[in-house]
């Protein structure tokens, strides 16, 4: 999964809803939306990607949140091969920790006496504080928070995440 | 253990043509600023309802637990600019503890 989606924000939203007992097509539809930032990315990045059609995916691909971020200059173009610099380590860091914990977790035992299932919220925790910076994503945020809240014992386990892109379409109605 | 795999393929089809989508089809041309505004969000309201389920779901009910403090921790902790690990180590410790104890 590290391999071949290398997105944390889908990769862990994807496997909660899975855990959790929800069905394939939430958790598929889950991590979806969590990467639907990347469509905003692309389409940010798109004027500074010269070339051909294939050339221009090629350096599309290997975004990741942190390397669009560095790869910025500040004035709304982006340095390609900045983005492609910083995202390689990053993979490489990525795929291998995935390894190692794939060879040492069974060794753990019980994970919840560990305090593992306590990594998710705190995992979200971190990439929400990134991303809701300015107004309208707070109250992206907190609308997201709400929905979930009051749906989580009402609805299929899964749903209230989904539920939750409303807050976003609501948020967006406000002026910035 | 299939639909495990049904979750990967899909996402990574999915994440990789959101990725390329932009650049192929517009060279510079803006979206609709109703749309954008729309994508933009997206990621914090998912995030903030992941928090919650993740702090205080139990399969189709709310509970508190020991996650709590956990999930507290990690809040100040990020905000008071602590590196990712710490946060997340730091909130498991946590909650082990708080389980060791009760």
């Amino acid at each position: 999964m590290s391999i071949l989606v290398f997105s944390g924000a889908a990769q862990f939203g994807a496997l909660a809803v899975l855990l959790a007992g929800g069905s394939t097509a939430a958790a598929i539809a889950a991590g979806v939306l969590l990467n639907a930032r990347y469509l905003a990315m692309g389409l940010a990045l798109a004027p500074s990607l010269r070339g051909r059609a294939p050339s221009r995916a090629a350096f599309a691909i290997p975004m990741v949140d942190a390397s669009w971020a560095a790869a910025s200059r500040g004035d709304g173009t982006f340095d390609p091969w900045y983005l492609v610099g910083v995202s390689v380590p990053q993979y490489v860091g990525w795929v291998l920790g995935t390894v190692v914990g794939v060879l040492i977790g069974p060794r753990l035992g019980d994970p919840n006496a560990l305090g593992l299932d306590a990594l998710f919220p705190a995992f979200f925790i971190v990439l929400l504080f990134e991303e809701a910076r300015g107004r309208r994503r707070i109250v992206a945020a907190g609308g997201g928070a709400g929905i979930a809240l009051v749906l989580t014992p009402v609805v299929p386990v899964g749903l209230p995440i989904l539920a939750a892109a409303a807050a976003a379409v609501a948020a967006a109605r406000r002026r910035a | 253990m299939t639909s495990v795999w049904v979750v990967i393929a899909a996402l990574a089809l999915a994440t990789a043509a959101l990725k390329v989508a932009g650049p192929l089809a517009l060279g510079g041309r803006p979206l609709p600023g109703r749309a954008l505004d729309v994508v933009e969000l997206l990621a914090s309201a998912l995030l903030a309802a992941l928090v919650v389920v993740e702090t205080l779901g139990k399969g189709g009910s709310l509970t508190v637990d020991a996650r709590v403090l956990g999930a507290a921790f990690a809040a100040l902790a990020v905000w008071r600019r602590a590196p990712m690990i710490v946060v997340v180590l730091g909130a498991a410790a946590l909650t082990a503890v708080a389980r060791l104890i009760s």
